[in-house]
């Protein structure tokens, strides 16, 4: 008996949809054994992951909070993969994003600029976030470096440029030296949508991100440029599609996607500029892509169960000792079977029994 | 009479008596609910080469797969000097004596022909030993190889020979070619002819799949005819005519093809002024010189062995790759040397690639965006960047007419369907746009003949309308049906264009080998 991979005549829709709900049903199976390793009861550990930050407001704010960087940033990496880019380094557009609006901050403390800091910050943060991506996408369309290793080496160089502004030249005189800047203005802040709350404006303009990355896939011509120079390059290439522009536009959109989930973080729960302010968004997009089948609904939904997670793990840190980086290895879980998951769109598994084929041979 | 044949699957009634050296019983393959090889019984004798005849589709290909040991059959048996055979895989079928020559080369193109000949033995001898021998094999049976060439500077028909000297240094009794003159010139096709009758004298038996009928009637004592997985007749192919056994081989009456009388040329619409055009890929082939010129209402055929330059030319030809200079190209009058694809679509040039599925289309997206693929230019499918679905749907409704495209809905992913099916659609998708000129390339490669007619049928009639046409094929039969003029291409040189009823197959022949561009050569060596 034999259990072979056959190939699909056409790809099933059916299991690309859920797949991702198997990934998930596998990674909690698997986490529950490592849970009863830990020497925790899986039970009670999965409810404090999963069940409890869904049953108080404060916690399904924090959801959302937590889901709106993670989903603006994910759209904009599903257009890159799509487009067969591979931006990685999401996390550090992020960064300079925020880095770049906070210089807006900055220096109108206290001057009692207008009402447009806010805005003028976000589109520096988005205009950072691109120019920031450009520079592996570049490098790959010119010099044909991996965008791969750029794009992921280029997130410790924000690192430490941010580093560097909040402990130097921005670091707030009154701040008992922490490495921070100053509180920001309140005009230069992203306004919270319900008075005393945490849910901000941000979570409107991920609405409208995946609204128009819908619209663009699903109904344009750049968008099925983009799906094509990744399903088919030569095709792409005979149907008159310029893969290199299409790599350059897709890093320079996921790139301001990310400096303006880093500049509306920054303004907006954060409200000051520190090191730590993402706590690897950049990086859990990427699953938060992938769970979502690179499709802007999709990660509506992977980017709110992967928000759960991160609410859960610091639950769970609190109430079970459970170490914050099990949220860590929970999430490199989840993407690896919902990579393994993926196979079965185009493949099916079947039974071979060898001895109905050769009834008295050698197998 | 037909029956007849069934029942008795050895006509020639010579080997009465004796076992054959290799028989199948009931061979039956199943892939879910559909059989590639249902319930087959042939046998081959030594001394005999047996054909394997039929369309693509028909079930050689699965049938010597599993002779070879590469599948496993889900019914029936297999005897090797009538005792029950199990092959687990081919090396076994090696060891049995059992030889193969795909059709499609595994050779590695970085590596010399001794390398690529020491990977497929099972390597007991030393890789001295082993390469004196290649070259007393190849030599013996008149298949000259220098064993320390890299294989990327091989033509296809020398690849060849290294794949069939690999196969013959393991002593085969019996020795199975998958289409072998495919790639070939008819020159070197003779050749190979001469290597099998002498290996067929030694004793050996040999099957010998095509469908190619002139070259069945000529080489082979046997002839087994699969039509749908299913096994027609076995027959003796000299007893037969090829018209019979084309009936046999497809079921019908193959739709003549016939171009309308007296079709009126008009002005040139494609020209080609002395293009040349380095490789952008190590291997790939430089084009040299090549000129041509091509009036509305005429189709040129290109001929010549795969690897000669076609490929180039084409993505030449289609704007993949610019020229330097404008007017190398001109289509309708306009320079085009250096517009991209799409620009050239807008003059009205449209293309047919030879592969089908990821360069003519995107195999897993649908037929209504494959559509989009080409006709997003010039088809009103695009408004202000948005695209209409009714019209690329209205495209595909109207190709599926216009040209029969057979399809499980209306709108399915490329790759789910038939090849015949798939080409029919790319052509279609592009004469619907009524271009001035048409470049295609290997219009009717792996395609069943029905579907093939109705191709060719479809490019004499976008000529009579007033279009240019150019076809590349290597098919020679193919070219001399539908061309008006044929050129070959060696080397990456094109040769002047023969009228085609003067282009005979012993011109095109050595032309396809490189002999009589000589001639030209010294001309250009002037200019040069």
């Amino acid at each position: 008996m034999q259990l072979v991979l056959e190939k699909r005549a056409e790809r099933s829709n059916t299991i690309a949809l859920i797949s991702p709900v198997i990934a998930i049903a596998l990674t909690i199976v698997t986490m529950s054994i490592l849970f009863a390793v830990l020497g925790k009861n899986p039970i009670s550990a999965l409810r404090v992951y999963f069940i409890d930050p869904l049953t108080d407001s404060y916690s399904l704010q924090e959801l959302v909070v937590k889901a709106t960087p993670l989903v603006m940033i994910a759209v904009g990496l599903s257009l890159c993969y799509l487009a067969n880019a591979w931006n990685i380094g999401a996390e550090g557009q992020l960064l300079i994003g925020a880095v770049a609006g906070s210089w807006l901050a900055v220096k109108t403390q206290g001057t009692d600029a207008g009402q447009w800091v806010m805005p003028a910050m976000l589109l520096l943060g988005a205009v950072a976030g691109a120019l920031y991506a450009l520079i592996p996408a570049i490098c790959k369309v010119r010099f044909g470096a991996s965008e791969i290793l750029t794009s992921l080496m280029l997130v410790y160089v924000a690192e430490l440029f941010l580093d560097y502004l909040v402990r130097g030249p921005w670091r707030d005189p009154a701040g008992f030296n922490f490495p921070t800047t100053a509180e920001f203005d309140p005009v230069a802040t992203v306004p919270v949508l319900i008075a005393g709350g945490r849910l901000h404006l941000g979570a409107i303009i991920a609405l409208i991100v995946v609204a128009a990355a819908t619209v663009l896939l699903g109904r344009t011509l750049k968008g099925f440029e983009i799906r094509v120079v990744g399903a088919a390059p030569r095709a792409a290439r005979f149907g008159g599609f310029n893969s290199n522009q299409l790599i350059l536009l897709t890093f320079a959109i996921s790139g301001a996607l990310a400096g303006l989930a880093g500049i509306i973080e920054v303004a907006g729960p954060v409200g000051h500029l520190q090191p730590g302010i993402s706590p690897g968004y950049g990086f859990t997009a990427i699953i938060v892509a992938f769970l979502g089948r690179l499709n802007p609904i999709g990660i509506l939904i992977a980017g709110l169960f992967l928000a759960l997670t991160f609410i859960g793990g610091e639950q769970a840190q609190i109430a079970m000792k459970i170490p914050l980086d099990v949220t860590k290895v929970f999430q490199g879980i989840l993407l690896f079977y919902v990579l393994a998951c993926d196979s079965l769109i185009l493949y099916r598994f079947r039974l071979i029994f060898a001895s109905r084929q050769v009834p008295s041979g050698t197998g | 009479m037909r029956d007849q044949r069934m029942l008795d699957p050895t006509p020639s009634g010579l080997h009465h008596g004796e076992a054959p050296l290799l028989q199948t019983l009931g061979l039956t393959k199943r892939y879910g609910d559909f059989l590639a090889n249902d319930a087959i019984d042939i046998g081959v004798w030594p001394r005999q080469i047996h054909a394997l005849l039929g369309e693509n589709g028909a079930g050689k290909s699965t049938l010597v797969k599993i002779i070879y040991g590469l599948i496993q059959p889900s019914e029936g048996e297999m005897r090797w000097w009538g005792e029950k055979m199990v092959l687990s895989g081919p090396s076994e079928a090696r060891a049995r004596g059992i030889g193969m020559v795909f059709q499609h080369f595994s050779l590695f193109d970085n590596l010399t022909v001794a390398e690529n000949v020491a990977l497929g033995l099972d390597g007991k001898e030393s890789f001295k030993d082993m390469s004196a021998r290649l070259r007393e094999v190849s030599n013996l049976y008149g298949l000259p190889l220098d064993p320390k060439r890299e294989v990327w500077r091989l033509s296809v028909g020398e690849r060849q020979r290294i794949e069939i000297v690999r196969a013959l240094m393991q002593n085969p009794k019996f020795l199975i070619l998958d289409e072998p003159t495919a790639v070939l010139t008819p020159q070197e096709a003779d050749q190979l002819f001469s290597v099998l009758e002498r290996l067929k004298a030694e004793g050996r038996a040999i099957l010998y799949i095509s469908h190619k009928l002139e070259e069945v009637k000529r080489l082979c004592d046997t002839a087994t005819i699969l039509r749908g997985g299913k096994k027609i007749a076995t027959s003796n192919p000299q007893a037969e005519t090829a018209a019979s056994l084309a009936r046999m081989m497809v079921g019908t009456d193959i739709r003549e093809v016939k171009a309308a009388a007296g079709r009126q040329t008009t002005v040139p619409r494609l020209v080609v002024n002395d293009l040349s055009l380095e490789p952008d890929d190590p291997h790939g082939v430089r084009l040299k010189q090549i000129s041509l010129e091509l009036k509305g209402g005429e189709i040129l055929g290109i001929a010549g062995v795969a690897g000669n330059g076609q490929d180039e030319l084409f993505a030449a030809l289609s704007g993949e790759r610019l020229a330097q200079n404008p007017g190398t190209i001109v289509i309708d009058g306009q320079a085009a040397g250096h517009l991209s694809i799409t620009q050239r679509r807008k003059l009205g040039a449209a293309f047919v690639p030879e592969e089908r599925l990821g360069h003519g289309t995107a195999p897993r997206m649908k037929l209504s965006e494959n559509a989009l693929l080409t006709g997003h230019a010039t088809s009103g499918m695009v408004q202000h960047g948005f695209i209409n679905t009714a019209a690329t749907l209205a495209t595909v409704d109207r190709a599926t007419e216009a040209f029969d495209v057979r399809k499980a809905k209306r709108d399915p992913e490329a790759a789910s369907l038939s090849g015949g099916n798939l080409q029919k659609f790319i052509v279609g998708r592009e004469i619907l746009r009524n271009p001035a000129v048409l470049v295609v390339s290997q219009p009717t490669w792996g395609v069943d003949a029905g579907a093939a007619a109705v191709i060719r049928q479809a490019l004499l009639d976008l000529a009579a309308k007033g279009a240019a046409v150019l076809v590349t094929s290597q098919d020679l039969d193919e070219l001399v049906e539908i061309t008006d003029r044929i050129a070959v291409m060696f080397h990456g040189r094109l040769s002047e264009p023969l009228p085609t009823g003067d282009a005979d197959r012993e011109t095109l022949g050595l032309l396809m080998g490189g002999s009589t561009l000589e001639r030209k050569d010294a001309a250009h060596a002037v200019g040069a």
